[in-house]
């Protein structure tokens, strides 16, 4: 109960945020994938760098655990391509289009319906995905330190960097 | 409390409020954040109440249990958190068609509703298959450096670039 309780606070807190950074708007999902506009970009990246930092120090310090989901080719780049036209299509994303629909944008309860159908198709295809795309290039829960075999501050330091380099450019050309 | 009433919030500052609550939902509940498993659990809801032996014999409800959890209640909270933070700047409520959208196709409802469902249909179906969103690959993943995270959030760009190129063109026609 008090799981629950605490996951419907998350939500909406993250929903709350969502909306005031306007990243929940079809006009902000398609002006990104059509590279005018890169306010979703901006934001998804700056919640992963500052999450990266707070996940690694709970990490070292043995207070949380990671929750990796295993690098399988097949299936991350087939299932991420289909998602990539889905999107380009409906222009919200799963958690996203919820929240579209919090704020009055009822057109996402029709994608919403969509992704109801679409998960429930998968569940009916699943018995023969894992036969076959799931196989393909399964490469475990691998992260990028550990497959490189250096300390992850070095890779968060660079990643880090990055990130802000390219907002900067956004910043910089208008996006 | 004027800032909770300002429509607009910095994708940077909202972006540092969303990974600080990430990091936060990992350390007191272990919970990362995840969208898309909650719409096989509603998938399965709906099937259930038909065919109950169906669902109990399928391998992938079984693996992802059809059962209310801290994800469901935490997309849920989404939309209401989008609702609280709409109210609050006194948005324009709904919306039935994108503007982008209309600017592009018309002002047809019936046109974007069915584009909407197909669209989530074929997301939902390949978020599956990658085993994630945009919120469990997305940010969830490449908060903890996952390479299974970086290949899909880069091939759901990939492809929703291309599928936004399709449906709107080269070039940066505003409007």
């Amino acid at each position: 109960m008090n799981e629950l309780l605490i996951g419907a606070i998350t939500g909406i807190l993250f929903g709350f945020i969502m909306q005031k950074a306007q990243v929940i708007r079809y006009d902000k999902q398609m002006a990104a994938l059509r590279l005018q506009d890169m306010t979703i970009v901006k934001f998804m990246l700056t919640t992963i760098l500052v999450a990266m930092v707070g996940i690694y120090l709970l990490f070292d310090l043995g207070l949380i655990k990671l929750s990796l989901k295993p690098l399988i080719l097949g299936g991350n780049v087939l299932g991420g391509l289909i998602f990539g036209i889905g999107w380009g299509i409906l222009g919200y994303c799963p958690a996203t289009a919820m929240g579209a629909l919090g704020e009055g944008r009822y057109d996402s309860a029709f994608g919403l319906m969509g992704m109801i159908l679409g998960a429930g198709l998968y569940a009916e295809a699943y018995p023969l995905m894992k036969e076959t795309v799931l196989t393909w290039g399964d490469f475990g829960k691998i992260t990028i330190p550990l497959a490189l075999g250096i300390n992850h501050w070095i890779v968060i330091v660079i990643l880090g960097a990055l990130f802000i380099a390219l907002f900067r450019w956004f910043e910089k050309k208008g996006l | 409390m004027n800032i909770l009433r300002k429509t607009t919030w910095s994708p940077y500052t909202a972006g540092v409020l969303a990974g600080i609550l990430l990091v936060l939902s990992v350390f007191v509940m272990g919970k990362y954040f995840g969208a898309s498993t909650t719409f096989v659990r509603v998938a399965g809801f709906v099937e259930q109440s038909v065919a109950p032996e169906k669902v109990a014999g399928m391998a992938y409800f079984i693996k992802e249990k059809v059962i209310i959890d801290w994800q469901f209640v935490f997309v849920f909270g989404v939309l209401f958190g989008s609702l609280a933070s709409a109210w609050l700047s006194k948005e324009k409520m709904a919306v039935a068609v994108p503007p982008m959208w209309e600017a592009r196709f018309g002002p047809s409802r019936v046109r974007r509703w069915m584009a909407a469902f197909l669209g989530g249909t074929v997301l939902m179906f390949g978020a599956r298959l990658a085993d994630g969103c945009p919120s469990g690959h997305g940010l969830s993943g490449l908060a903890q450096i996952a390479i299974s995270g970086y290949v899909s959030l880069i091939c759901f760009f990939l492809a929703g670039i291309i599928l936004a190129r399709i449906l709107y063109g080269g070039g940066n026609n505003h409007e």
